[in-house]
C-alpha cells in the first residue's frame, strides 16, 4: 500500500476508515477536528457508507457512538480534552456498561493551551476510568493504534482511549496503510442487560470492569508498543510516554547517548517494565507530554528509594509542552541558540478576521452598554472570544462552552442589571440552550445576544447544528417572541444595533439578541467554489 | 543530508502551500519528512509557523531544536525575526519585504530591514511586486518559495515537477504562471547571493 503524508489527526482518520468503523462522531475543538474533516473529506463514494456527521456537542457525540456499538458495529468518537468533560458521563459509565462493538475514544489534549483554556491531561480520565489508553508517538503509531484500540476494544468489550496532543495532531509524516478489515455487521449484545446499569446490574459491571484490570495491565506488559531497550550507562533511565519519546531520541541520537530507556505508549502502567529499569538504573528522568502522572505513580513506589526526576522536581516544566531543548537541558546539555529575537519584534495575537460580523456587533455593544460600566458582559468560547482583546477589551469571562449565559443568569440572580452575555450560533447549541431555560424559568433578568454566523468559525467553519433555527429554538424555549430581535452586524446598521441593544438591557427579563451575519471566511470560500463551479 | 526548515508568517498567509510544495519535493527525493504545523486560534491572523524537517535518515522530533534550522523562509519581515533563536550558525534567512500590519504596534519597516541585513545570510525579496510583474499576484508565495531553493539541497527540476503535480488540477496556465514565478524567486536568490 502506498505511504500517505498524513497529520497524526489524519492518520486516525484513515486508519477508522481502514480498521471497517460504520460511523465517526465529533464536534469540532482544536486539536481533534482534523479528524472527522478528514473522513468527511473522503468518504466521497457511498461504498464506504461511513456516517461522519457532526454533533451538537461531545456528550451528544460520545452516547451516539456507544449506540453504534450497542448495535454491533465498530466507531470512532473525536474530542479536544475539555470535550471530553462535556462528555464524561457517557465517557465513565461507558467503560462500566463496557461495549459490544469496538469503540475509539479519541482525545487530543493541548499542552501549552495554543488554542484551548487548560491543559489537563486525558490519560488521568484514563486511569479514573479503568479502561486501556493509547498514546502514540508518531503519526504511523497513530495509524497502527486504531487497529490495535479496536481489538482491545473487541477483546475485554471496553472502550479504548487513543490520547494525542497537538503536536501529533497537526504534524505530518509518511504512513503506510494496512490491509482494511470489514465493516461489522448489525448484532445486539449478548446480554440484554448489559446497559442498564440500575445499581444491581451496575455493580455487577462494574464488579465486571474491576476483574479485567489485571489482564488489561498484562496487555500493557506485552505490548509491542512499550518497548524497553538496553543501554550500557546505567547512571540514569529514561522513561518516555508518547511523543517525549521523540524529543528524547533526538538528543540521545545527537548526543550518542548510550542509556536503558522505556517507552511508554500504552497504559495501564505496565509495572513489571518499570520495576525493570528502576532497579537496573541509579536514576530515572521521566519524560511526559502532559502532567506528571507517571512520576508522581513513581514517586510513590514501594522502596522508592532512588532519584527520580521529571516535571515535578523541575528537571522539566511543569507546564507546557515538552521540546528537545527542554531534555536536552534536563540531561544539562547547553542549547546553541542562534541570534536572539530584536526587540523590534512585536507580538502578534490573533485578531477576528478584517469584515468579521462580531467586530460590528462588539463596536454597538461597547456604545450600547457604556452609560452602565464595565464588567457586565460575559462570554465563551469562539472566534468571539477575541472580543476580550483590544481594541474591543468587551467581554468579561471565558470559562467553557455555554457559560455566558449561565453565568449572566448567575450574576443577575445575584442583582447585576443589566447582566449581558455574549455568545456563538455553534455554541449555544452545544451548551447554551439548557441554560437559556434556566433563566427563563427563574425569570432571570439577562440579556443573551447570539452572535449568529452561521458555522463554527473558530475551529474552521464546520456545520452549526441550528442554522436558520435559532429563533424557533428561543421561542420554544419560552423566551417573549417580542424580546427576540434580530440585528444584522454591519457598519452601516451601527446607530440601529445600538439602540436595539439598549431597549433590550433596559427591560427586565430574558431577551435575545441575533446578531446574524455568515463568517467571512465561510462566504469567501463559498464565493471561490461558486465560480470554480462555474469555470 | 538533513535540511530543517522553518517557514514563518501569519495566519491566512498560506505559508501551509509552501511546505506542502516542498514536502512534495522530498518525497519526490525519497527523504524523510516531518512536518508540524499551526492549526486554529492563531490561524486567525496570529503569528504562525511550520517546523519542516527533511533527511535522508530516520527524524524523530517534530520539532526543530533551537539552533537547529538550516532556513527560515518567511513570507512576511517581521515574522522572519520571530524565529531566529532556532536558526543554526551559516544558517539562510528567506524573507518577502511586504508587511502585514495587523497589530498597531506594528514598528517601522525600516528597522525590520536593518535587522535582517544584519543577519549574515540574507534574502530580502519583494515577492508581491515580483509576482505582480509576472501577472499574477497571488503567486508571491511561490516567489518565496523559489527565492529559498537555493538553500535546499533538492534538485530544483524535482521542485518543478512538484509544482507541476500540485497545480495540474487548475490547468496548464495556471501550472505555467507558478513555475515562472519560482523561476523568477530563484533567479533573484542566485543573483544576490
Amino acid at each position: 500500500m502506498d505511504k500517505l503524508m498524513l497529520l497524526g489527526d489524519e492518520a486516525i482518520a484513515q486508519a477508522g476508515m481502514d480498521a471497517g468503523i460504520s460511523g465517526i462522531y465529533a464536534y469540532p475543538g482544536t486539536p481533534s477536528t482534523e479528524i472527522m474533516e478528514y473522513v468527511q473529506k473522503s468518504v466521497s463514494s457511498p461504498a464506504h457508507e461511513i456516517f461522519c456527521q457532526w454533533s451538537a456537542n461531545e456528550k451528544t457525540a460520545m452516547e451516539a457512538a456507544l449506540g453504534m456499538s450497542y448495535a454491533g458495529k465498530r466507531t470512532m468518537v473525536c474530542m479536544k480534552h475539555v470535550g471530553l468533560n462535556v462528555a464524561a458521563d457517557p465517557f465513565m459509565n461507558s467503560a462500566v456498561t463496557g461495549v459490544n462493538g469496538g469503540f475509539l475514544i479519541v482525545v487530543a489534549d493541548d499542552p501549552s493551551m495554543h488554542s484551548s483554556q487548560n491543559e489537563q491531561d486525558s490519560r488521568f480520565y484514563g486511569k479514573f476510568a479503568m479502561i486501556p489508553v493509547l498514546e502514540p508517538s508518531n503519526q504511523q503509531e497513530s495509524y497502527d493504534m486504531v487497529f490495535h484500540g479496536f481489538e482491545l476494544s473487541e477483546k475485554f468489550r471496553l472502550p479504548v482511549m487513543i490520547r494525542i496532543t497537538t503536536r501529533l495532531s497537526h504534524s505530518r509524516a509518511a504512513v503506510k496503510g494496512k490491509e482494511t478489515l470489514d465493516k461489522k455487521t448489525l448484532g445486539l449484545p449478548a446480554d440484554p442487560m448489559q446497559f442498564i446499569l440500575l445499581p444491581g446490574i451496575a455493580r455487577k459491571r462494574y464488579s465486571n470492569l474491576l476483574s479485567y484490570q489485571p489482564e488489561i495491565e498484562k496487555e500493557s506488559e506485552h505490548s509491542g508498543y512499550n518497548q524497553f531497550f538496553q543501554g550500557n550507562d546505567n547512571s540514569i533511565g529514561f522513561i518516555a510516554c508518547g511523543l517525549a519519546y521523540n524529543y528524547l531520541m533526538e538528543i540521545v541520537h545527537a548526543k550518542k547517548l548510550d542509556h536503558p530507556v522505556l517507552k511508554i505508549s500504552q497504559y495501564p502502567l505496565p509495572r513489571l517494565l518499570i520495576r525493570k529499569i528502576k532497579d537496573q538504573c541509579d536514576s530515572l528522568l521521566i519524560l511526559e507530554e502532559g502532567y506528571p502522572l507517571v512520576e508522581e505513580f513513581l514517586k510513590g513506589f514501594p522502596g522508592s528509594d532512588k532519584k527520580i526526576t521529571g516535571r515535578l522536581d523541575g528537571s522539566l516544566p511543569r507546564e507546557g509542552e515538552l521540546n528537545p531543548d527542554h531534555v536536552a537541558k534536563a540531561l544539562g546539555f547547553s542549547v546553541m541558540e542562534g541570534p536572539s529575537v530584536p526587540g523590534v519584534v512585536k507580538n502578534r495575537p490573533p485578531s477576528l478576521c478584517k469584515g468579521c460580523g462580531h467586530i460590528d456587533m462588539y463596536n454597538a455593544l461597547i456604545e450600547a452598554i457604556e452609560t452602565y460600566g464595565p464588567g457586565r458582559v460575559f462570554s465563551d468560547i469562539g472566534c468571539y472570544t477575541l472580543g476580550a482583546l483590544p481594541p474591543f477589551s468587551a467581554i468579561n469571562s471565558c470559562v467553557d462552552m455555554g457559560a455566558s449565559i449561565t453565568m449572566a443568569k448567575g450574576a443577575a440572580d445575584a442583582g447585576l442589571h443589566p447582566s449581558v452575555c455574549v455568545i456563538g450560533d455553534s455554541t449555544f447549541t452545544h451548551s447554551g440552550m439548557t441554560g437559556l431555560l434556566d433563566a427563563v424559568n427563574d425569570q432571570s433578568p439577562i440579556t443573551v445576544i447570539i452572535g449568529d454566523n452561521s458555522t463554527t468559525g473558530m475551529t474552521g467553519g464546520q456545520a452549526s447544528s441550528a442554522t436558520g433555527r435559532i429563533e424557533d429554538i428561543c421561542r420554544g424555549i419560552g423566551v417573549l417572541p417580542e424580546h427576540i430581535r434580530l440585528i444584522i452586524p454591519l457598519k452601516k446598521n451601527h446607530a440601529e444595533n445600538v439602540a436595539v441593544m439598549k431597549e433590550e438591557f433596559a427591560y427586565r427579563g430574558v431577551s435575545v439578541i441575533i446578531a446574524r451575519r455568515e463568517c467571512i471566511q465561510v462566504a469567501n470560500r463559498r464565493r471561490k467554489e461558486v465560480r470554480t463551479i462555474k469555470s | 543530508m538533513k535540511t530543517d526548515i522553518i517557514i514563518a508568517g501569519v495566519g491566512g498567509q498560506g505559508i501551509l502551500s509552501i511546505a506542502a510544495c516542498i514536502g512534495l519535493a522530498a518525497i519526490n527525493s525519497n527523504l524523510q519528512l516531518k512536518q508540524s504545523e499551526v492549526h486554529g486560534m492563531s490561524q486567525r491572523g496570529g503569528a504562525v509557523v511550520s517546523n519542516l524537517r527533511l533527511s535522508d535518515r530516520e527524524i524523530y522530533s517534530d520539532l526543530i531544536p533551537r539552533g537547529g534550522a538550516d532556513l527560515i523562509l518567511s513570507v512576511e519581515p517581521m515574522e522572519a525575526l520571530r524565529y531566529l533563536p532556532w536558526l543554526t550558525e551559516g544558517g539562510w534567512v528567506v524573507t518577502n519585504t511586504t508587511p502585514v500590519k495587523n497589530i498597531n504596534n506594528y514598528p517601522g519597516s525600516a528597522e525590520i530591514i536593518t535587522e535582517i541585513k544584519s543577519l549574515k545570510n540574507n534574502i530580502i525579496i519583494d515577492a508581491d511586486e515580483i509576482a505582480r510583474e509576472i501577472g499574477s499576484p497571488r503567486s508571491s508565495n511561490m516567489v518565496v518559495l523559489g527565492a529559498a531553493t537555493p538553500f535546499i539541497d533538492i534538485d530544483y527540476k524535482i521542485f518543478e515537477s512538484g509544482i507541476a503535480g500540485i497545480f495540474e488540477r487548475k490547468g496548464n496556465d495556471t501550472v505555467e504562471i507558478n513555475l515562472q514565478a519560482m523561476r523568477a524567486g530563484r533567479e533573484f536568490s542566485i543573483k544576490n547571493n
